[in-house]
């Protein structure tokens, strides 16, 4: 089995993010993985285990993609590629799935391709998708159970009404999501090797490909409309006396 | 200008945020609702009643369950033909996975999850949550067509009227197969994006005297669930409780669990944490109930109680059943 994760660097989810003048404004919070990316790890690392095989990790960004890949190194990748290009900053997630589609494609022979469910910072959730049907793969997205024997994948999807029970040939796209399984912590040996692996690093030239054209630009941030009214507390001598208030109130509000 | 909406439905029965995003449709211009499955019949009269100008139907046993690959070619191959300016999405599970792959298919622009939308030079804006919500960012998308996925309950559901009608026109199905639909398990579904009132319950509901956790989460769980059903509501909950196994995942709310606006979010000892906030602070009125009077939450909600859950939420229970005359 030749795997491959697709892993995003991405602020945890505790980080400030502020709007100052239309712009962004980060606090210094270190970058982390992608929390969804961790499942996809674990995700391919499963598969190898059950199966053999490498699982590579693959990352698009600047060199801050790299802290995502040694994030799974250190979980227990084998190997590890940047796509990285001058030319590519402001990108979106259909120049982004062709990116990943050519460097999979370069990689050659790959059965299985893992994706978080969406990354944290532009919420999306469409790159495993896209990057499916640019290889033209089946996509099975959203598994929280996968399961691969004889060449064919079988996978739970959740989906709102409950599951989809789903099956597929190789070579096929997963997105993982948070009730697969929890995802491994990184290993004092895994973590050596990941800080001592030199990454390399694909260009636009490596994978043959034209700088792309965004069809979606980002234009100006601004802040979500904060709650002007403070908290109004309410209080009682007794239990009774609070929800009857309470409920008052929420019918006042005229919503139910 | 023509556009065309994805009517997302699970066997037939269409979800409800798709009427959204027809209501948005008809307020921009022509509203063509698109529809893909099997055993359609009731779910196109259904879409006349929600104010679509015309169908496009593909209606065939090949589209019996939903398959990505299949819905997106018969939807793209049609799209390419026929072009529409615009073509809006439910951002459900399939609704969200179609728009992407389309988009794909059609080299076009895909905004997702979109909260505002204005049509304007140079091309579709829309305003969306990004960053777990914490900011709002405007994209423009300039190709033609221009695809968008609705963040649910953005835009308004418009009214229902029955006995309308209009023109059915069939498309073509291309029911290519790269993935077997085996089966399906419902047991867990809970609606929680589609719901007008949420009840949820946090680590909160753990402590109890003289119960362990289990037991007390049980409890709590049952409490809430009694005040939910009095507000036709559902009930939802925090990775703390979820992650101990107190309740399935499926009624998580929050970055990593479901994202929801109802218009009553009533939080039962849950602290607030960002990751929490970044699932429902788009709810209309939040009411918190926590014995912290420091608890992040009052700080987004409107009404606030420092209180034991275990008493107020029974009290709340029956003060609403009395007033509500149930
Ligand atoms: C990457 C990442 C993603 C995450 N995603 C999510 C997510 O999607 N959803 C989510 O919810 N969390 C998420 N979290 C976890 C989040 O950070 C918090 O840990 C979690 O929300 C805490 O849950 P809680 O409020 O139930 O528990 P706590 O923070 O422990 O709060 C319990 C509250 O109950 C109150 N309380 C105790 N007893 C009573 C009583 N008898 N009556 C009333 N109040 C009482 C306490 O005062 C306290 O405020 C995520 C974290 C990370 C790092
Ligand atoms: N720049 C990137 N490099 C590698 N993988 C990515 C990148 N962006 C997104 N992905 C993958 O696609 C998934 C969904 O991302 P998104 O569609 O951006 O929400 C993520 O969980 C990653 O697995």
């Amino acid at each position: 089995m030749k795997i491959v994760v697709c892993v995003k660097t991405t602020l945890p989810s505790e980080a400030q993010v502020r709007v100052e003048g239309g712009q962004l404004v980060f606090d210094n919070t270190p970058q982390i993985i992608n929390p969804w990316d961790e499942y996809a790890v674990e995700a391919a690392l499963q598969q190898k285990e059950a199966l053999g095989g490498t699982v590579t990790a693959l990352s698009l960004g600047n060199e801050q993609a790299n802290v995502a890949l040694k994030h799974a190194l250190a979980m227990g990748a084998d190997d590890a590629i940047r796509i990285g290009d001058p030319a590519l900053a402001a990108i979106d997630t259909l120049a982004a799935a062709r990116l990943l589609a050519a460097a999979i494609r370069k990689l050659g022979g790959v059965d299985l391709v893992c994706f978080g469910r969406q990354a944290i910072d532009g919420d999306s959730g469409v790159t495993p998708a896209q990057t499916a049907r640019l290889l033209g793969w089946p996509a099975l997205t959203l598994a929280s159970a996968v399961k691969i024997e004889a060449g064919q994948i079988r996978v739970e999807r959740s989906i709102e009404e409950g599951r989809q029970i789903v099956t597929a040939a190789l070579p096929a796209v997963l997105s993982v999501v948070k009730d697969f399984a929890e995802p491994r912590y990184p290993t004092f040996m895994g973590k050596r090797k990941a800080d001592r692996a030199e990454i390399p690093v694909w260009s636009l030239a490596d994978l043959g490909l034209p700088a792309p054209a965004a069809l979606v630009t980002w234009g100006e941030f601004s802040e979500p409309p904060r709650r002007t009214a403070q908290c109004e507390m309410i209080a009682g001598a007794s239990p009774a006396e609070i929800a009857e208030k309470l409920a008052d109130k929420i019918l006042a509000e005229k919503i139910l | 200008m023509n556009i065309w909406v994805y009517i997302d439905h699970f066997k037939g029965t269409p979800l409800p945020v798709s009427w959204e995003a027809l209501g948005l449709a008809k307020r921009l211009g022509n509203a063509a609702a698109v529809m893909l499955g099997n055993h359609l019949d009731e779910a196109v009269q259904a879409a006349f009643d929600f104010g679509a100008d015309s169908v496009l139907l593909a209606d065939d046993p090949a589209l019996a369950d939903y398959r990505a690959e299949a819905f997106a070619s018969t939807l793209s191959a049609a799209a390419a033909a026929q072009t529409p300016d615009l073509l809006l999405f439910p951002t459900t599970s399939r609704g969200r996975e179609v728009a992407a792959m389309t988009a794909a298919d059609l080299n076009a622009g895909l905004l997702v999850d979109v909260t505002a939308l204005e049509v304007a030079a140079p091309g579709v804006v829309a305003t969306r949550p990004v960053y777990g919500g914490k900011v709002l960012v405007r994209e423009v998308c300039a190709s033609k067509p221009a695809l968008v996925t609705l963040r649910g309950r953005a835009f308004p559901k418009p009214e229902q009227q029955t006995g309308r009608s209009g023109p059915v026109t069939k498309i073509e199905v291309k029911a290519e197969t790269q993935t077997s639909v085996a089966g399906y398990t419902t047991s867990e579904g809970v609606s929680l994006s589609d719901a007008n009132v949420i009840v949820s319950g946090g680590r909160g509901l753990t402590v109890f005297p003289g119960l362990d956790e289990k037991s007390a989460a049980a409890k709590g769980f049952a409490l809430l669930g009694e005040l939910a059903a009095v507000l036709n509501g559902a009930v939802g909950a925090s990775r703390a409780v979820v992650d101990a196994g107190f309740i399935p995942y499926a009624h998580q709310v929050g970055q990593t669990g479901k994202l929801v606006s109802p218009d009553l979010y009533i939080a039962c000892g849950i602290s607030g944490a960002i990751q929490h906030l970044a699932g429902m602070r788009t709810a209309k009125v939040i009411v918190a109930i926590n014995t912290d009077p420091h608890a992040p939450i009052f700080q987004v909600a409107q009404y606030g109680v420092v209180g034991d859950l275990y008493q107020i939420v029974p009290a709340l229970t029956a003060a609403l059943k009395k007033k509500l005359g149930k």
